[in-house]
């Protein structure tokens, strides 16, 4: 138990990012994403609704940049796309398997008996925020398990459906977002 | 094809009917809140159905995108509204 | 010909997702595994009809269809973004309500 405390972070109470502090690039990056989901909404292409576009996509990343990207672009935010962009098949496979393991524990007529619902309990190693909120919600987008809650010393309860569902966390999916994150 | 997807339409919307069941009799209040974000998620489906036999589908994307974004938002505002108290949390942590 | 073929497949299994998901959320036998089934099958079944459907909807070929296309796959990854989110809210106001979780041998709630 000791060891434990030992082990949890330091509390940090200073803000994620400073007034002032924004950069450049993210104001860029979420103009061009902002300017990306209003061509496509839009479906209109003369200057009068471009114009518009641009104006109306300026004022939102001038307004609310820092909601999107709360720290500078470097090269590791691009390093760290094409890392996620790598394991979202992975995890589609994944959810495809376990879909169709719950897919015969509902179709099957003695449900009752195959189901084991359990609470597990387990401390993940991420240290980022982004890669334990992408942990959370891959456990809850797989179907057969759900995270109900990840506290500050990164313990994280799980609600599995039966013991098949549960038996492989965090194992693999962890190591793959660690690889992601750059965090090996 | 048009028919095919008449058939597909219609059973989507016996299954909304069956989802409607948890959302009328479920013993708890989160059981009904399930079974409408199930009929949600469904009824975006349909209208995609919908547009599709109408031949009108370009004006019914749009519809469904805001449904979808009408029933997410709906889902977290009624499940904020019940996080009061500590409940399970004080003996796990 | 085969175009048509694929988007049946995608359809029919889209569809049967659908119907393992009501079906779960009827037979299951408390509010934390009801989730189970309605949050995830809806998704991946959505997932597959949406796809079947922006497949048959893109010929002819023109901007129009491709745009419509984009849509509908851009409700795709909505509800890959919406769905766990919504899920998690559920689960986590049941767990501030004092909800026991059903263990084997308890009677069906």
């Amino acid at each position: 138990m000791k060891k434990d405390a030992a082990q949890q972070p330091k509390l940090d109470l200073s803000p994620p990012h400073q007034e002032g502090k924004r950069s450049g690039s993210v104001y860029g990056a979420t103009f061009i994403l902002m300017m990306g989901v209003w061509v496509l909404l839009s479906g209109k292409f003369d200057p009068f609704h471009l114009a518009l576009g641009v104006l109306s996509s300026a004022l939102v990343s001038y307004f609310s940049a820092d909601l999107l990207f709360s720290e500078p672009l470097t090269g590791k935010t691009i390093r760290t796309a094409f890392g996620f962009l790598r394991y979202l098949p992975w995890l589609l496979y994944q959810i495809l398997l376990s879909a169709l393991h719950v897919l015969y524990l509902s179709f099957h007529p003695r449900m009752m008996e195959l189901i084991d619902p359990q609470v597990l309990r387990f401390r993940s190693r991420l240290k980022s925020d982004l890669a334990q909120v992408t942990f959370a919600n891959s456990i809850t987008l797989t179907p057969g398990t759900i995270t109900i809650y990840v506290n500050f010393h990164r313990d994280f309860s799980v609600h599995a459906i039966d013991r098949f569902s549960g038996e492989d966390l965090p194992g693999e999916m962890e190591r793959r977002i660690a690889r992601a994150f750059g965090e090996e | 094809m048009d028919d095919f997807f008449l058939g597909c339409s219609l059973f989507l919307g016996g299954l909304i009917m069956l989802s409607l069941y948890r959302g009328i009799f479920g013993p708890t209040v989160l059981d009904r809140m399930i079974g409408v974000n199930a009929i949600g998620t469904k009824t975006t489906v349909l209208l995609i159905f919908i547009g599709l036999l109408y031949h009108r589908l370009d004006m019914f994307v749009d519809i469904a995108l805001a449904y979808a974004l009408l029933n997410f938002i709906a889902v977290l505002a009624a499940a904020r509204y019940f996080q009061k108290r500590k409940g399970l949390y004080e003996r796990l942590y | 010909m085969v175009i048509d073929l694929i988007v049946a497949f995608c359809l029919v299994v889209g569809l049967i997702f659908f119907a393992g998901g009501t079906l779960g959320l009827l037979r299951f036998p408390d509010f934390y595994s009801r989730l189970h089934p309605a949050g995830k099958l809806d998704t991946m079944g959505s997932f597959l009809v949406l796809l079947g459907l922006a497949i048959h909807q893109l010929f002819p070929l023109t901007l129009g269809t491709v745009l419509t296309g984009l849509k509908l796959m851009l409700i795709v990854v909505f509800v890959f973004l919406a769905s766990p989110t919504a899920t998690h809210a559920i689960v986590d106001a049941g767990f501030r309500a004092g909800l026991e979780p059903w263990r084997k041998g308890d009677p069906r709630r």
